[in-house]
């Protein structure tokens, strides 16, 4: 670990162009060490070739970065020996087994032989792969296979580890465990630099956050950053009665200060408070007046909200051809 | 967790890594020996019962002539595994993880044609066994179907950096396969194989000259009935150097281009 670089990763004006395609269109970043920075964006938002300039796959077309200090054109192969990166589809060999895989890449990172066996055991058991050492990996499940990809990025612990939508296509449970060994990860001092769809894998997981669209850095924060960049939370009042529900939004209005919305539903009033404190004060009022509540929710807006509003559609395309690959690719 | 960054390893210690695992994988789907053993076994038989009497009057006769060719053929036909393989590895995403590493950029294709190696030598034990059991008898020993043997690996695996330059442009491991027949099948078919090539016309027996494949069927005749010509050694050399030269490059050119 090398505690002196304070920053993992600095970029300024990351350009990279496929043909008429601007895949990564001017990023800055800027991501602090220790800690998981999470990439959020829809699929061909370009997050995939953003990692993977940082990691040296691609030469950027415009644009500089330092990754560990190093910059990631002309000291690649020291961004290499100190960075691993988890590509979105299994990388390792279904042919071999899990053992074979680890003890492959520990020999070709320069571990004898027995060192190469002792690591890829203690990564094994790490990861709850022990059991299945010794069965090849195309008989793995999804989330085996992926836990095994974890593995074998670390085999000599990274600085710095990218981790390309690490849980696109696992069901909850193996996402799950693919969370804990993200955590793990952090917790040996790793930066871990994520990239997903998913909000709340970016809402659970990382520190801080920048939303990608379209080749463009969007938003970055925490986050609650995001959250209230976004505006106020909403809040939604659930009555027993539906006869009072005129007179519940004439106290609410005068309690919050703001405009109480009738939902759809008829026993349901909703408002958009950005002051917790009053919402407080304005169920009390309510019980005061003898109305009474069933149901109160207080929520700040999900990431999906702020996705929607900054980039004006929805996080997660409906239908996408990556899903059927993922699909196929688990099976 | 260790934190221990060992030296790299060396060119040498890398590519024989690469080789372990190209036999791993040897070991883990055997199926894949199965056309390695069954193409030449099928080819042997089929051309010595099938047509040695009519071509040279007796299939004992002709087996001495036709087995150290469809050595050759058998081998050559093999090489295209080299590219399909690769081509395979770049699909799934594994090349990804060792272009990502510091290890010395040709290893793993330096290895998996080392390890291409054992399937040439499985595929060469099988064509001698059964041609000794049919009635093959080398006048040049074993020392001199060893040195065929031999000569015959040097030209496998310069031939095998054409595929692998394949393997890097193809989309899908079956066009490489398509593209590998479409040079192969001329490249074995027009030669000395099969038939002494006085028969054919001008402009076929004119690149039939040409072809390194007759040069090196010439050449293994020669070693194993003890009847060698330097001269074809040194033009199966040759061609092996040249198809290194021109294909090496392109390869590590393909190899290192981003994707």
């Amino acid at each position: 670990m090398s505690s002196h670089d304070a920053f993992a990763i600095e970029a300024s004006g990351l350009v990279k162009t496929f043909g008429e395609v601007r895949a990564v269109d001017g990023v800055d970043l800027a991501v602090r060490t220790g800690g998981v920075y999470g990439f959020l964006g829809p699929n061909g938002a370009g997050k995939t070739t953003a990692i993977r300039l940082l990691a040296t796959l691609l030469h950027p077309d415009g644009g500089t970065a330092k990754v560990l200090g190093h910059d990631i054109v002309r000291e690649a192969d020291a961004v290499r020996s100190r960075v691993s990166l988890t590509g979105q589809f299994a990388s390792v060999d279904e042919d071999l087994t899990g053992l074979e895989n680890l003890v492959l890449l520990g020999r070709l990172l320069g571990f004898s032989r027995s060192q190469a066996r002792a690591r890829a055991g203690e990564l094994l058991e790490a990861f709850d792969l022990a059991d299945a050492a010794d069965r090849q990996v195309k008989n793995f499940s999804g989330g085996m296979q992926r836990r095994l990809d974890v593995a074998a990025s670390i085999v000599v612990t990274p600085d710095l580890i990218f981790l390309d939508e690490p849980t696109t296509g696992l069901d909850p449970r193996s996402r799950n465990q693919v969370w804990d060994v993200i955590r793990m990860l952090v917790a040996g001092g790793t930066t871990v630099l994520l990239t997903t769809q998913y909000l709340d894998e970016a809402d659970q997981l990382a520190d801080r956050i920048a939303i990608i669209d379209h080749g463009k850095i969007i938003a970055e924060g925490t986050g609650g950053e995001l959250k209230a960049s976004v505006g106020a939370g909403a809040m939604r009042i659930r009555l027993h009665d539906l006869a009072d529900r005129p007179e519940a939004q004439r106290v609410l209005t005068q309690t919050l200060g703001v405009p109480v919305e009738l939902e759809s539903d008829p026993l349901a009033l909703s408002a958009r408070v950005a002051d917790a404190e009053r919402v407080a004060d304005a169920v009390a009022g309510l019980s005061r007046t003898g109305i009474a509540v069933t149901d109160f929710s207080l929520g700040q807006p999900s990431l999906d909200e702020v996705f929607l509003t900054l980039t004006g559609h929805p996080a997660e395309p409906a239908d996408d051809i990556n899903d059927d690959v993922t699909e196929e690719d688990v099976a | 967790m260790s934190r221990a960054r060992p030296a790299r390893p060396g060119p040498f210690s890398a590519s024989l890594t690469f080789g372990w695992r190209a036999v791993l994988k040897i070991k883990h789907v055997p199926e894949q020996l199965f056309d390695v053993t069954m193409f030449p076994v099928m080819f042997l038989l089929l051309f010595t019962y099938l047509f040695g009497g009519a071509l040279a009057g007796s299939t004992s006769d002709y087996l001495q002539d036709v087995l150290p060719g469809i050595l050759v053929m058998a081998v050559a036909m093999i090489t295209m595994y080299t590219g399909m393989t690769l081509n395979t590895d770049i699909q799934k995403g594994v090349f990804d993880r060792f272009r990502s590493k510091t290890v010395w950029r040709p290893a793993a294709l330096v290895g998996a044609l080392l390890a291409d190696a054992v399937r040439y030598m499985i595929a060469g034990l099988v064509v001698i066994v059964l041609g000794i059991a049919l009635g093959f008898r080398p006048d040049g020993g074993v020392i001199g179907v060893l040195a065929a043997v031999a000569l015959l690996l040097v030209f496998a695996f310069s031939l095998s950096w054409i595929w692998t330059s394949i393997g890097l442009i193809a989309r899908k491991p079956e066009s490489v396969m398509y593209m590998s027949m479409m040079v192969l099948f001329p490249l074995t078919f027009i030669s000395n194989v099969f038939v002494d090539p006085t028969t054919m016309p001008g402009w076929l027996q004119a690149f039939v000259d040409v072809n390194p494949i007759t040069h090196l069927v010439t050449a293994s005749r020669g070693l194993m009935h003890g009847s060698v010509e330097l001269a074809e050694i040194g033009f199966v050399f040759a061609a092996s150097a040249v198809l290194v030269a021109v294909f090496g490059p392109i390869t590590m050119r393909l190899y290192n281009r981003e994707r």
